[in-house]
């Protein structure tokens, strides 16, 4: 009621997604591509919630990786060593994430843009060194090998690699609904009014403080989530995901898609991907490729895909709107509004 | 209501704000003016808690907020709008001022529900009608005349009801027409919700007309006080300010 796009109608459009996703694999069944489903979740859920950040609330991190990266160890330690449940794991990899967003946004948030760029890239930064540098606990620069146990839990064996496919197909459209839910609530609304004018949100009641360090953790937590994804995906975790190319790849994602909508990184992702996929086959001189791509996006288009298709949308029903209330047609020109907005 | 005691602030040794006391009473409208550079912003910067003062006293109804944050006192009761308005330029208006609601009525933190909250629509459709911008609901910001972004501006800090609004030269930037009607929706709106309100102007004829009070500010110091007759005859303020010419012209 009275919002763009209700909860009812997110969830529908969520189970419907799910069911298309479980279904591809009997359409496309090579290898090839469900791996890039698991994939696309992995990196698609950690690109939107960097955009949690970046888009919706103007915070530009350079070192969101640090989610990524401590997603996927902590989840690989803790399955490899304690052995419990995989949910416990998850939920306990949650836990760390949203401890360590804490204390590094604490320090970050409240700093201006290049500095706070820049630290979040340095904490970064210095996960990759502990990791490089704890080898009796991470594997040092070869990585967390061994593979790691998957017991069965809710009937899903995650040894199996449909279910493997299913777990993150669902883990991808749960974490999209919840995402989606968050920035369409007040809180997310709150978040926009920092982004535009963060001075004058002080003398409305705003503590901008506050509500940044609710959306570092927010996101940090989502981060780690597709962290754990690429820890089952690839049996382990490797020094690399938590290497500060990890963030810049997230940040090219979400520039390839679209900032201004939502859907906009998931887009980003599953271009870069392809491109990644496509590129690397043909050619070793895969950076000189994509650094291309990104330059025709940037001097181009200006803005990602989604973003351009918005821009002329919302334009278009502008110039309706305007037109509507010059020819003043009263109670009509009321419902094409709240069609408009999906009411 | 308002009661400003002993209000000093200094910048690297220059007194911006040196020992103001000034009593604003409940419900009235008061002026400030004075030359560029009086320390007018400065004074309304102190009251707001954007500066920290140095020395002195700011009472609402008998309580000192001098010191406390922006938020704290905006929850106490003072409102703000500035001088070159402060807007959230990707919002609409009916946007910006739903999420001004929803933050005074403490909401802004929500996660469980969506935007908007049923509960906040028609504060915000209250405070668009009082401003006249209901027309331009779904505008964007950003795409906002001069003047209209000042009434957003404005509409933003009538939403948290404050007891006391502060308007930083409302009619700044704007043509002769464009001013008057900013003057009446101003003066329209302080009888409506009686408020106290004090209002930063240049423009004479305006805080002739309209102003109870008058406060003059020079070098940072109160110059001169009280009701526009009395400024309008005050040697000393026609001397650093009005002029002869004004006196000459409204005599």
């Amino acid at each position: 009621m009275g919002g763009r796009s209700s909860l009812a109608r997110d969830c529908l459009i969520a189970i419907v997604a799910f069911l298309v996703l479980a279904a591809l694999p009997y359409f496309f069944p090579s290898r090839g591509f469900s791996d890039f489903i698991v994939r696309l979740a992995a990196f698609g859920i950690f690109a939107t919630s960097l955009n949690i950040l970046v888009g919706y609330s103007g915070m530009e991190s350079f070192g969101h990786g640090l989610y990524f990266g401590l997603g996927c160890y902590t989840f690989a330690l803790i399955m490899q060593r304690f052995g419990v449940p995989i949910p416990v794991a998850f939920l306990l990899t949650i836990a760390v994430s949203v401890v360590v967003a804490l204390a590094v946004g604490a320090i970050c948030v409240n700093l201006s843009e290049i500095y706070f760029a820049f630290l979040t890239l340095a904490f970064q930064m210095l996960l990759h060194s502990l990791i490089i540098a704890w080898t009796p606990i991470t594997g040092g620069d070869t990585g967390l090998t061994g593979g790691i146990p998957r017991p069965a839990f809710l009937g899903i064996r995650l040894d199996d690699y449909y279910h493997l496919y299913l777990f993150s197909a669902g883990l991808l459209v749960v974490c999209l609904l919840a995402m989606h839910h968050i920035v369409q609530s007040p809180f997310g609304y709150t978040l926009r009014m920092i982004r535009d004018n963060a001075s004058r949100a002080p003398f409305l009641g705003v503590s901008v403080f506050r509500l940044r360090l609710m959306s570092y953790v927010i996101a940090g937590a989502f981060g780690a989530v597709g962290g754990i994804i690429m820890s089952l995906f690839v049996s382990g975790a490797f020094p690399d995901f938590a290497y500060w190319t990890i963030s810049g790849e997230a940040i090219f994602m979400i520039m390839l898609g679209g900032i201004t909508v939502f859907l906009g990184p998931i887009v980003g992702t599953a271009i870069f991907l392809l491109l990644n996929d496509v590129v690397t086959k043909l050619t070793h001189h895969y950076g000189i490729f994509l650094g291309a791509v990104i330059l025709l996006f940037a001097l181009g288009f200006r803005k990602g895909v989604l973003d351009f298709i918005a821009d002329r949308w919302r334009d278009r029903r502008q110039s309706a709107l305007t037109a509507e209330s010059r020819t003043g047609t009263g109670s009509a020109g009321q419902e094409a509004k709240s069609a408009a907005a999906g009411e | 209501m308002l009661k400003i005691e002993n209000l000093s602030k200094s910048f690297g040794g220059v007194a911006a704000t040196n020992d103001v006391s000034v009593n604003f009473p409940k419900g009235s409208l008061s002026a400030v003016i004075g030359p560029n550079g009086a320390g007018k912003t400065t004074f309304f910067n102190l009251i707001t808690g954007a500066f920290k003062p140095d020395a002195g006293r700011i009472l609402l109804d008998g309580e000192d907020i001098a010191g406390l944050s922006p938020p704290e006192i905006v929850r106490r009761g003072i409102g703000r709008a500035f001088q070159i308005a402060r807007i959230f330029p990707t919002m609409t208006v009916r946007e910006a001022i739903l999420c001004a609601v929803q933050a005074h009525t403490r909401q802004h933190t929500v996660m469980a529900r969506r935007f908007p909250l049923a509960e906040t629509e028609d504060r915000a459709a209250h405070v668009m009608n009082l401003v006249g911008l209901t027309p331009k609901a779904h505008a964007l910001s950003r795409n906002l005349s001069h003047g209209d972004q000042k009434l957003l501006d404005i509409a933003l800090a009538l939403v948290l009801e404050p007891r006391v609004l502060l308007l930083d030269e409302p009619t700044a930037g704007m043509g002769p027409e464009e001013r008057w009607a900013m003057i009446d929706t101003v003066h329209r709106m302080w009888e409506q919700e009686r408020m106290t309100l004090i209002f930063i102007e240049h423009d004479m004829s305006i805080v002739f007309k309209i102003a109870q009070r008058i406060t003059v500010l020079s070098y940072g110091r109160v110059l001169a006080e009280g009701t526009p007759e009395e400024i309008r005859r005050h040697p000393e303020v026609i001397k650093a300010y009005l002029g002869d010419e004004f006196e000459a012209a409204h005599a």
